[in-house]
Parts: structure tokens; sequence; C-alpha cells
């Protein structure tokens, strides 16, 4: 299948200076390179400050890469004009970790999904309204709870909402950025499931960026294990867990929590 | 129990830190406390007078918050944090102050204490604030620590690091802990006994074996099956749905005159909503509050 998405050698370098003023750079990403195919959800699991969050912004048009090179179908961003990038941003769309912040809390949930149409202005004030609704019935938010702001939300829902927004202008890439770390683990389970859900019928690639192993292998058709801002592992899912090569990979699972799994027998009776 | 690590496990709005804030009437001013009492070596800490709670909070009973960069002072070396709380304690002389700082960072940065004493919080990683934070706990030797939610931040690795921390703290200093979390795989292997919140009430609570391998209350049975398995055998369950607990956690402020799991529980009966259920003893310690266990 043709990559909807190519990562080459791609390395972000962050100026720092010490306080006599020495400059000392900080390399957040050291040549990063892989492809993610159409359709298909590729988690990228990694300590914190591995470069994950970098890699998202860099993906999502929000940060220039110092060198390398990102393909989005096959058309090389670096050589794209503003206006280009303009019609391309769209498509691959971001959602935060924390969504009490990432959405205005005054704003009404409407607002908040129309937002983005809007700005686009392809669509005529009705047609808009129409779309909000269908997005956020199908994230899975009542129509009554249209006009109330955003700050009446619970954790589980502020996130469905960011999803509906983020979907407002059909995107062919969603990179979840810690999207579940946030939530309790029986909505994270909700989301989950809205996720796969989304990718069954709209077709769509996610980028799922988190710490949570358990996860990232529950959703991910291939794990792509970061530190220090390289790749040092990339493989199917049940690869990478069943044989761990590298040293971050197995640390990362070592450390994953688990339940003692006795229970599930007696619950199926 | 001196020693024992018991784990509170519940969901957002389950009144976990309402809990925890109640221990050290900490509420704000608009929560009450109806009833009940909360005995602390022997004395109700609900009928303290404020001096004295403020001798048992931070001295006696310590709290650990969620987010380390919140809850440490941006500008001030973490060394003279911890100071500060000895010096607000008045736990030993003034001369002492450095002497049981120095002592404290040694225990939990046996590589390095000295050069972390002396940084700023926004020149240490998460772990390490963390680190610091439970540094400021224990420096005037509590002997209950509450932590809410102290990894909740932090990647795996170092939040495993962390709960070593713990372990190791019980082990030398027989430190008690009440630990507060939503994940309830963390508990496995650390906690000794379970508390299981639902919408501000206790519906399980038994030995951290018992109730991990065998839940019974069946809003812990869903919680746990929530939780996506890790292992390779699980490949083929992969990208099926996770089984989730129907509807929204009730809100807790309603008294129901019912069970409050009821609206989202898969197996409920006529009873559950007519009656509160009480709380059963299933053998010696394992306790829930549901209709299925009545005798």
């Amino acid at each position: 299948m043709e990559p909807i998405l190519k990562v080459e050698n791609l390395v972000k370098r962050y100026a720092k200076r010490n306080f006599v003023g020495t400059p000392q750079d900080f390399l957040a990403l050291d040549s990063v390179s892989f492809t993610v195919s159409a359709g298909t959800t590729l988690a990228i699991v990694g300590e914190s400050g591995s470069g994950k969050s970098t890699l998202a912004s860099c993906i999502a048009c929000l940060e220039t890469p110092t060198a390398g090179n990102l393909w989005f179908e096959g058309r090389n961003l670096a050589e794209c004009t503003e206006s280009d990038l303009r019609k391309i941003r769209p498509q691959i769309q971001l959602i935060f970790p924390d969504p009490a912040s990432a959405l205005s809390p005054r704003w009404t949930i409407l607002d908040i999904v129309l937002e983005p149409l809007v700005l686009q202005g392809k669509l005529a004030r009705k047609q808009r309204t129409t779309r909000a609704f269908s997005l956020l019935e199908r994230v899975g938010l009542a129509a009554d709870m249209a006009e109330r702001p955003a700050l009446e939300l619970s954790g589980g829902q502020r996130q469905r909402l960011a999803i509906a927004r983020a979907l407002t202008l059909d995107p062919k890439i969603l990179i979840l950025d810690e999207a579940l770390s946030a939530l309790d683990c029986s909505v994270q389970a909700q989301i989950a499931n809205l996720l796969l859900e989304l990718q069954n019928t709209l077709g769509m690639t996610f980028l799922f960026i988190t710490h949570d192993l358990a996860m990232a292998a529950h959703l991910a058709d291939e794990i792509a294990v970061m530190s220090h801002g390289r790749i040092v592992e990339h493989g199917p899912s049940a690869e990478v867990l069943r044989n761990p090569r590298q040293d971050p990979t197995r640390q990362l699972l070592a450390a994953v929590p688990r339940l003692p799994r006795a229970h599930l027998p007696a619950t199926q009776q | 129990m001196p020693g024992e690590i018991l784990g509170v496990l519940g969901e957002s709005g389950s009144g976990k830190s309402t809990l925890a804030a109640s221990v050290l009437r900490l509420l704000p001013p608009n929560g009450h406390i109806g009833g009940g009492a909360a005995l602390f070596e022997g004395r109700n800490l609900l009928q303290a007078n404020s001096e004295e709670l403020r001798q048992i909070r931070g001295g006696r009973i310590a709290l650990i918050f969620q987010e380390p960069s919140l809850a440490l002072h941006p500008t001030m070396r973490v060394g003279e944090q911890v100071r500060r709380v000895l010096a607000a304690h008045n736990s030993s002389a003034k001369n002492e102050w450095s002497e049981r700082t120095r002592e404290v960072f040694t225990q939990l940065f046996p590589q390095d204490a000295d050069r972390i004493q002396h940084s700023y919080p926004h020149q240490l990683s998460g772990g390490q604030r963390q680190r610091a934070l439970i540094a400021q706990a224990i420096a005037c030797s509590p002997s209950i620590v509450i932590a809410d939610e102290p990894t909740a931040a932090l990647d795996p690795v170092t939040q495993l690091e962390i709960l070593n921390v713990f372990r190791s703290l019980r082990e030398k200093l027989g430190l008690a802990m009440i630990f507060i979390t939503h994940n309830p795989a963390l508990l496995s292997g650390f906690a000794d006994r379970i508390l299981v919140l639902y919408a501000g009430q206790v519906v399980e609570w038994g030995p951290a074996e018992s109730v991990l391998r065998s839940p019974r209350h069946p809003y812990t049975k869903a919680l746990f099956e929530s939780l996506p398995a890790i292992s390779a055998e699980n490949a083929k369950n992969r990208k099926n749905k996770l089984p989730v607990i129907a509807g929204n956690s009730s809100p807790s402020s309603v008294p129901r005159h019912a069970c409050s799991f009821e609206p989202r529980c898969t197996v409920r009966m006529d009873i559950c909503r007519e009656y509160e259920p009480a709380l059963v003893k299933l053998g010696e310690t394992h306790i829930v509050s549901c209709f299925k266990y009545r005798e």
C-alpha cells in the first residue's frame, strides 16, 4: 500500500543557551524515519522527553524540522508553498493530551465544532450547523448539549468534543498525543472504542502517541519505540511485544503495571 | 494499620480526593463532613482542634499531591522547601534542620543528594520532582502518607521507580500509606488492601490479592475488564472493542436510596432500585456492597 505519510531522517534541534549565553543545542529528534500506510495505526511509545510530542508537532506542520523530509501522500512538505500547506494542514489533525486546556471553556460545544468550518468558509451557515450536529452525534455527544459551555463537560466528553472538532475538516491523519492518558480507565476504554469505530468507518490513519504500552498494543498495527530522539525499534505490535530487541523497549514492557488476569474466566460464566 | 499500604480505587468524581481531604480536614469551606469519624492513633481527627490538626498535618500524616510541578515552589531550591517543612513543625532544633534535610535526600537520591538538594524544581525531571515531594512528606517522620495519584503524570518507567521508592520507605521506616489511584493495575503487587469507591460510597473493600483476582462487585469487575491486557496472546483480540461500562458515573451529590451503580449495572435486580445495599461480609476481610451477595 502507498504510504500516506513518510518521514525521512527528520531532525529537530532546539537552540538552548545556558545562563552565560553559550549556545548548547538540544537534539529533540535525531534522524527519525518511518512510514505509515493509509488506514492503519502507528503507536509511538517512549518515556517522557524522548521526542514523541516534538515529532507530532513536526508532522502536524506546527514546527519546522531542522533537517529531513516529510512526505504526505507523496508530496514533500518542505517543497510546498504556504498556500499548498494551507490545504494540507487541515488533513493532519492533532489531538492534545489535556482536553480541559485544549478547548475554550466558555465557548459552547456547538461553537467549538463550528469554528474550523467557519474558518474554512466552504460551507453555508445552514450546512455548517447540520455538519456540526452530525459530528457531535458521531462521537456520542447528545444534541441537546450543544448550547452548553465546554466547561460543563466531563473529561471523557471533552475528549469526544476534541475528536469531533478534529474531524470537522475530514482529516486523513489524526495524531493523538497522549489523548487517553488524562482519562479514567473506564473512560479510556470508551474513547478507545470510539477511535476504533472511526477508523473502521472513515478509514483514517492514526498516529497514537502514548506511554501506555498496553493501550498502544491494543489499538495499533505497528509500534515504534522512541528513546532520546531516535526510533530504536519499530515493528508489528505483536512482534515488538513478543520479542523486544532493544533495552528501552524491554524497560517499558517491564514497567507496565499488570493486573492478575485470573478474574476473567469467572466473569464469563 | 501501621506499615500497611491501602489502595483507594475509583474514577474521577468518585470521592477519592475528597476522602483524603476530609481525613485531614482540608475540605474547601463549602465542604461539610456530615458524620462519621476518622481515627488516627486512637484520636478522632474530626474533633481535633486547629492546633492539634496543625501538628498532625504534615507532621504525623503527610499528603503528596498529584502534580509535582504544581506542588513545589518554582523559585525555591528543593532542599530549602524541605527545611521549611521542618521549621514549620519545630520537629527538631534549628541546627538539625540541614542535617535532617540531607538525611532525607540521601534516602531518596542515594547518588546525588547534594546536587538535587540545591536544584530548583525546573531543573529536575518529573520523577525527581516527585521524589523531592516525597522527601518533603517524610521529613517529619510521619506515620501515614496519603498519596493522591502520585504517579499519574509519569511515564511507566518512572512510575515503577516511584512505586519502588514507596515500597522501600515502607520497609525502612514502617510507613503506612493511603495510595489513591484510578488505575487498578498499579495496585497489583503493591497494595495490601484495596478500597473501591463508586459515587462516594465504598462498594468493595478487601485484601488486594482477593480484590484483584476475584473482584465481586459488578463495578469492580467491569472496571478491570475495560483495561486492555498486554500480552502477545492478546494479539488476536487486538482492535476488538473493549468492554466498557455503559453510561456515565452518576453524581454522588443526590442521595438515591438505591444502589448508586444500578443504572449502569449489567446484573441488576429489582431490589437494587428500591434499597441501598448494605455492606456484606464475604469471608473474613472481603467486604462488598451488593445485593447479589446477601445471605
